[in-house]
């Protein structure tokens, strides 16, 4: 046993030892295969010629290896043909076991090894990794470790993002302390979905690289939004979290056609889990006008944002709906605002007043001319009758978008304000004519009447 | 004179026995206008907000008192009030011209119906404001108090009823064509502004800030006004009322001190609140 000197859990059986060294071993079968073809030949596909190889090989003695010794020896004579001597984890652990240990610029180099003994690496030998220390006394300087030798597709897919560039070591800044990764499954695991947002928030907070390299702050975004909500509050697993619509290796710019957040990606990306709703904007004028090239058009992100995403029965997102679909049509806004239903909603505590899409619809959007729209004329009745019981036929001709100031459009109310505004104007500047001078004449008069100083109270 | 110096005097007089008192406003007549103005302050006040619903103060006011569910319960009440306060007017009217027989509803001396007078007295006006002749000798009513009544009279049918073509739209939908429920909130917004503006302005010094009566003409809380106020600001009635002979018959009790500080307390809240209410309108208006 010694030789390969599996990490040993301290309450561990026989038997539960030997079935994790039987899996540890298989891993670690495929991993030194793995090292070795990259070693040798540094062609991908040879190497996964290799890699196929070692789990044919594997899957060939998968039962003889958990009823005996028959796979320990193979995989120990596969690894003595890795290059240099594997090196017992308890061994490295003599010495950085110690918490206080640092490098010459004050940097840990401790090892919890009961966390690493459990962590998905566990199996492995710390030269697996660390693949340049060959024996004691090793290097001051240990080249970083490569994840790519193992890691090759998530390490190709890194490169190509946006995180390429990244200073920090690429792999941990996400996974986390390198000696205690866990699988994205495990609750312990930094890419665990309901951790991903404040991994991710160690840097596109204001407190991290967001606001040094001058990106959005979006993590409080986030975390105030439904998607936040349900995650954090609620833990729900399926609730979208940073890398459901990023991605996670191959993160790239929302500038990049070919990423999810691209802008015709979007109602994609967001109908992944919004199927529905997918269809239904896609059916709509937005969604026409984008699929034909439009990127004018709205997608889910413009009307609802991308991470302060709010639950839209919520009044603040009703307070907030109608000025986003103002900032493209800000004819049809101008006039909207002149009517009931838009004084009513800018008053807080009243937000039930018709906003867009409340007649409109908000993602089957479809002109009136058309006869499924939802202001088509065979439909007014019943969208007006929503809130407006007893809308009737002659009630919906009310014009939610009827412009006082065009005479041409609406004649009947343009000359109703010109009246409206006359009398106003005329009576207000007879009055204040009238009464200005009537108080010049009075004061006059009072002070005529009671001396020079206007009287005692004047 | 201002207001309070000439109460004290007056109350010094009353002392002597000299000052006489005559009844200008009937306490139906005076219980009408508190209706009035408590409910025109209460729709104004809550009317404002939705006009100028963008404003910062419209949301506070609105956050303040619950919403804009409390903003649309008060004001329809005080609309109720109002109307029911119009109707039981117009129905005294037609009372005493009908039934009664009274003389001087519709023409002549006090009646509310402008006449040649009027317009002879508004130019006189303006001639006396320039110091080109001497100062009108009103009758009952002046020109402009009667303007003041008559654009109330308008306002109550022209903003009562589109304010209820709004609230009742579904059954005003039937009669009127579609373009008209557009125009009933332009309609009643305008008027509703000019109704604002005008009594928090013009009537408001017209009848209690201008030096004769400033700061508060009394005479509407408390019904009298002393002979030399009678005589001076309404030559006319006084000398037709002695003429007719009729001037004993108006003769009334002098307020008493209650009267006088209940009508303080109360006017100069409803001043404060109009001057508050046009204030925070014309602000609205030009900011």
């Amino acid at each position: 046993m010694q030789w390969l000197s599996f990490p040993e859990g301290e309450n561990g059986t026989m038997e539960e030892a030997s079935r994790t060294q039987a899996s540890s071993t298989a891993r670690l079968l495929r991993r030194a295969t793995g090292v070795l073809g990259h070693a040798l030949r540094g062609s991908r596909d040879e190497l996964g010629l290799v890699e196929s190889a070692a789990n044919w090989l594997w899957r060939r003695v998968r039962v003889p290896v958990r009823t005996g010794m028959l796979g320990a020896g193979l995989a120990a004579f596969l690894l003595a043909a890795a290059p240099g001597k594997a090196r017992a984890a308890t061994d490295c652990l003599a010495c950085h076991a110690d918490k206080s240990m640092t490098d010459a610029s004050g940097h840990s180099i401790a090892v919890d090894g009961q966390k690493f003994s459990a962590s998905i690496h566990g199996s492995l030998q710390c030269n697996s990794c660390h693949t340049d220390i060959k024996g004691y006394p090793h290097p001051d300087h240990p080249a970083p470790v490569q994840c790519r030798t193992c890691h090759v597709d998530e390490a190709t897919a890194l490169t190509g993002s946006v995180h390429a560039d990244g200073k920090e070591h690429p792999c941990t800044s996400c996974h986390g302390d390198p000696h205690a990764i866990f699988p994205k499954t495990d609750a312990r695991s930094a890419v665990y979905p309901l951790n991903v947002p404040r991994t991710c928030g160690n840097c596109h907070s204001n407190d991290g690289m967001a606001k040094k390299h001058g990106l959005p702050s979006v993590y409080p975004s986030y975390m105030d939004s439904i998607h936040g909500y349900a995650l954090t509050e609620e833990g729900l697993l399926v609730a979208a979290n940073c890398q459901s619509c990023h991605g996670s290796h191959n993160i790239l710019s929302h500038k990049d056609p070919s990423s999810p957040t691209y802008k015709t990606n979007i109602p994609k990306t967001c109908g992944n889990c919004h199927a529905k709703i997918d269809t239904e904007y896609e059916a709509g004028i937005h969604g026409k006008a984008l699929a034909s090239g439009d990127l004018k058009a709205p997608v889910c992100t413009d009307c609802h944002t991308a991470h302060a995403i709010l639950q839209p029965t919520e009044a603040a997102f009703r307070m907030q709906s109608t000025p986003i679909c103002g900032s493209c049509h800000s004819d049809k806004f101008t006039t909207y605002r002149d009517t009931f239903h838009s004084q009513l909603g800018l008053l807080g505590g009243y937000v039930e007043t018709a906003r867009c899409w409340d007649c409109h619809r908000a993602h089957d959007v479809l002109p009136a001319t058309d006869p499924h729209s939802s202001i088509s004329k065979a439909n007014l009745v019943t969208t007006c009758g929503h809130c407006h019981a007893g809308a009737n036929a002659s009630f919906v001709q009310y014009e939610p978008h009827a412009n006082s100031r065009d005479l041409k459009l609406n004649p009947g109310l343009y000359l109703v304000r010109l009246f409206m505004n006359l009398l106003l104007i005329s009576v207000l500047t007879f009055f204040v004519i009238h009464t200005i001078m009537w108080l010049i004449r009075s004061r006059y008069e009072q002070v005529k009447k009671n001396g020079a100083n206007g009287g005692n109270h004047a | 004179m201002p207001e309070l110096e000439r109460v004290a005097m007056e109350n010094q007089e009353q002392a002597s026995g000299k000052t006489r008192y005559f009844l200008r406003f009937t306490s139906g007549q005076r219980y009408l206008h508190a209706v009035l103005f408590t409910t025109f302050l209460g729709l104004a006040a809550t009317g404002l907000p939705l006009r100028f619903s963008e404003s910062v103060w419209a949301r506070a006011f609105a956050r303040g008192v619950g919403g804009f569910g409390a903003i649309l319960f008060f004001h329809k009440l005080c609309a109720a009030v109002l109307t029911l306060a119009f109707l039981i007017h117009v129905k005294d009217i037609f009372t005493r011209k009908l039934v009664n027989r009274e003389k001087g509803i519709f023409w002549g001396p006090t009646s509310m119906v402008a006449n040649w007078k009027d317009a002879r007295d508004l130019i006189g006006h303006f001639k006396w404001f320039l110091g080109l002749g001497p100062r009108p000798r009103f009758e009952r009513y002046a020109y402009w108090e009667k303007f003041d009544y008559w654009a109330v009279f308008w306002g109550m049918v022209v903003i009562g009823f589109s304010g209820y073509a709004m609230w009742f739209a579904p059954f005003f939908a039937r009669f009127l064509p579609g373009w008209a429920l557009n125009a009933v909130l332009v309609i009643h917004s305008e008027e509703g502004l000019l109704a604002i503006l005008f009594i928090f302005s013009i009537h408001f010094v017209n009848t209690h800030l201008r030096p004769d009566s400033f700061p508060m003409d009394m005479v509407i809380f408390t019904g009298v006004e002393s002979e030399e106020e009678f005589k001076a600001k309404r030559p006319m009635e006084y000398e037709r009322l002695v003429r007719e002979g009729k001037l004993e018959k108006r003769l009334a009790e002098a307020p008493g001190s209650w009267q006088i500080n209940f009508s303080r307390v109360v006017g100069y809240t409803a001043i404060v609140i109009g001057m508050v209410l046009l204030v925070l309108t014309l602000t609205a208006y030009f900011g």
